[in-house]
């Protein structure tokens, strides 16, 4: 059964938390105000989009540091399909998921082919995000610098197909797209392409030398990286109903899409999720914090995470979910299973 | 396992920017034959491995595996046709357990469908595997990790493998446990190039053999030809 093998190897207390987690999360928004809802969503958005990323970088061992690139295209391509043509968020991600899985295996292709690897090859997305943000402020008819802005429109209720709607919705909308990620990755790391990406981030040469296509394989995990973070793109555009070339190409949003499963645990399924739980709310209550003491200092949250990475990477430098999660267990140990539930446990 | 897997390698170069690591290097290889390579550090010798498994870029020459030219065939296409590598210095998945790195090695559409068999198989040629079966694989000792190693790459179903060093770094009685198992695949005619550099016991194993000095072969013959030729006493051998 398919839930089963989506819970294989998490121990009875694990599921058990995990639903009423979730339970919790369901009904939360019928108490809760609207800046607690924003935060959560918040959670979900980071949670996504740092899954999408652990997918190239966790599973295959490519890094990036450049998925803002796929978040603005994602967001731009959708916020004008939908200015421009009238349609929806949902059938403009059937344009912008493969326009950015395209865009993403071009980049991966140049950089394989011309055998820019490891810390270059990351060098050159960034260089593509940036290029891309540049670009963008001259592209006038989606707004250039001056930003492109989405009409909101109010009054009709909450409407699902155009995205247009209360806070509720969105933070519905944003966890189940979490949650979605969340089955997806748990699916493909067990599957025949799961292992070869584990191979390929374990050892290219063996993996090569074993028969399994490289090309193929890495150019398919940056293929679903981008195009999951793409998904990423669109709910940001119609969720802020603004978008700036250089907030969504940032360099800093590509750091911040990658503070999460680092935090959390790379390379693990549930580390990502974990890693946007404690990241947000930290980044965020220090803010709040601050301004409750009347202090305005411009760039807490940033050093809040810069810390919190120093920490992360001398004390728990696989991250937080390998080591709580088998310390509170919530999944059996490695070893004690047929480890084909490594992937997520250690 | 059966005897088909021959290799011609005709006029082979290879360059890293301007630097030419093999120039012109022609052999060839009999179906089950053991074919050693001999050579100093940088004479080449892994690099002509890795040109042959396609990994490599090749600048002249062709490569014939079986009747078919696979010069210049992406390294996952020469697996498919049966040529498989026990890379240098033990490449096996770390954090993968032993089962999990045997399984990875029927990759390849023609030995998927035998894997289950070909897995009771190599338990049973490696009983330490068998009692490590859920360990990580970077967790075994250098010795194990080599069996697993050559066990994964037999998982393949190759014709024809490329040894790389898999002496190198064991103790005296794993290395004896390495030559015992390549003389066993290669009573059943598993066709074998081996490079090593412990020149006595693979040249005691070859049918033919070459030297190879500065990415030329310099010398080739039967193993004990050149186990008798001065030149090849003298400066691998030490005697």
């Amino acid at each position: 059964m398919l839930t089963q093998d989506l819970f294989e190897g998490v121990t009875p207390r694990g599921k058990m938390l995990f639903t009423a987690g979730l339970g919790a999360l369901l009904l939360l928004p019928e108490v809760a105000d609207s800046y607690l809802i924003s935060i959560l969503t918040l959670i979900f958005w980071f949670a996504y989009v740092g899954q999408a990323w652990n997918v190239m970088m966790g599973f295959a061992g490519q890094l990036s540091l450049g998925h803002a690139l796929y978040v603005g295209l994602g967001g731009y391509g959708a916020a004008a399909l939908y200015m421009h043509l009238g349609l929806g968020p949902w059938v403009g991600m059937l344009v912008v998921v493969p326009v950015c899985a395209l865009v993403g295996m071009a980049i991966g292709w140049l950089g394989f082919r011309f055998g820019v690897r490891g810390v270059h090859f990351a060098l050159l997305t960034i260089a593509c995000a940036e290029f891309t943000r540049v670009a963008f402020d001259h592209i006038t008819a989606l707004g250039g610098s001056g930003g492109l802005f989405l009409p909101v429109v109010g009054g009709r209720g909450d409407d699902l197909l155009m995205l247009r709607g209360s806070p509720q919705l969105y933070y519905y909308v944003m966890l189940v797209l979490a949650l979605l990620a969340l089955a997806l990755c748990r699916i493909v790391t067990r599957t025949r392409l799961g292992y070869f990406w584990l191979a390929l981030r374990e050892n290219p040469d063996a993996a090569a030398a074993l028969g399994i296509p490289l090309l193929r394989v890495k150019l398919l995990a940056v293929g679903l990286s981008a195009g999951m973070t793409a998904v990423g793109g669109v709910f940001y555009a119609f969720y802020y109903n603004n978008l700036f070339p250089d907030q969504v190409f940032a360099m800093g949003r590509s750091i911040e899409i990658l503070l999460g499963p680092i935090v959390g645990g790379i390379g693990t399924v549930f580390g990502p999720v974990l890693g946007a739980m404690i990241l947000t709310p930290l980044g965020e209550g220090a803010s709040l914090l601050l301004e409750a003491l009347g202090i305005t200092l411009p760039g807490t949250k940033q050093v809040i995470y810069g810390l919190m990475l120093v920490l992360i990477i001398c004390f728990r430098p696989a991250g937080i979910w390998p080591w709580l999660a088998v310390k509170a267990g919530l999944v059996v140990p490695p070893g004690e299973t047929d480890l084909r539930e490594k992937g997520e446990a250690e | 396992m059966s005897g088909a897997g021959s290799l011609i390698v005709e006029g082979l170069s290879v360059a890293y920017g301007d630097a030419l690591a093999l120039d012109h290097v022609s052999l060839s290889v009999r179906a089950g034959e053991v074919t050693t390579l001999i050579g100093t550090n940088g004479a080449g010798k892994t690099t002509l491995i890795r040109a042959i498994a396609g990994l490599l870029p090749i600048r002249h020459g062709q490569i014939v595996y079986d009747g078919q030219e696979i010069t210049g065939r992406p390294s996952h296409r020469i697996c498919d046709l049966g040529l498989g590598q026990v890379a240098e210095g033990r490449q096996v998945f770390p954090s993968l357990s032993v089962r999990e790195n045997l399984l990875m090695g029927a990759v390849i559409p023609r030995a998927r469908s035998l894997a289950n068999a070909t897995y009771a198989a190599m338990l049973e040629l490696f009983p330490r595997l068998r009692e490590r079966l859920t360990q990580a694989a970077g967790t075994l000792s250098g010795g194990e990790q080599q069996m697993l190693a050559i066990a994964r790459c037999l998982m393949g179903q190759p014709r024809l493998i490329l040894f790389d060093e898999p002496s190198l770094g064991l103790s005296p009685a794993m290395a004896s446990e390495v030559f015992r198992i390549i003389r066993r695949l290669k009573d059943q005619g598993m066709t074998i190039i081996l490079v090593e550099q412990n020149v006595a016991a693979s040249l005691a194993l070859a049918d033919q053999a070459y030297v190879l000095e500065t990415g030329r072969i310099t010398l080739s013959g039967t193993g004990q030809t050149l186990l008798r030729d001065p030149r090849v006493r003298e400066a691998y051998l030490g005697l």
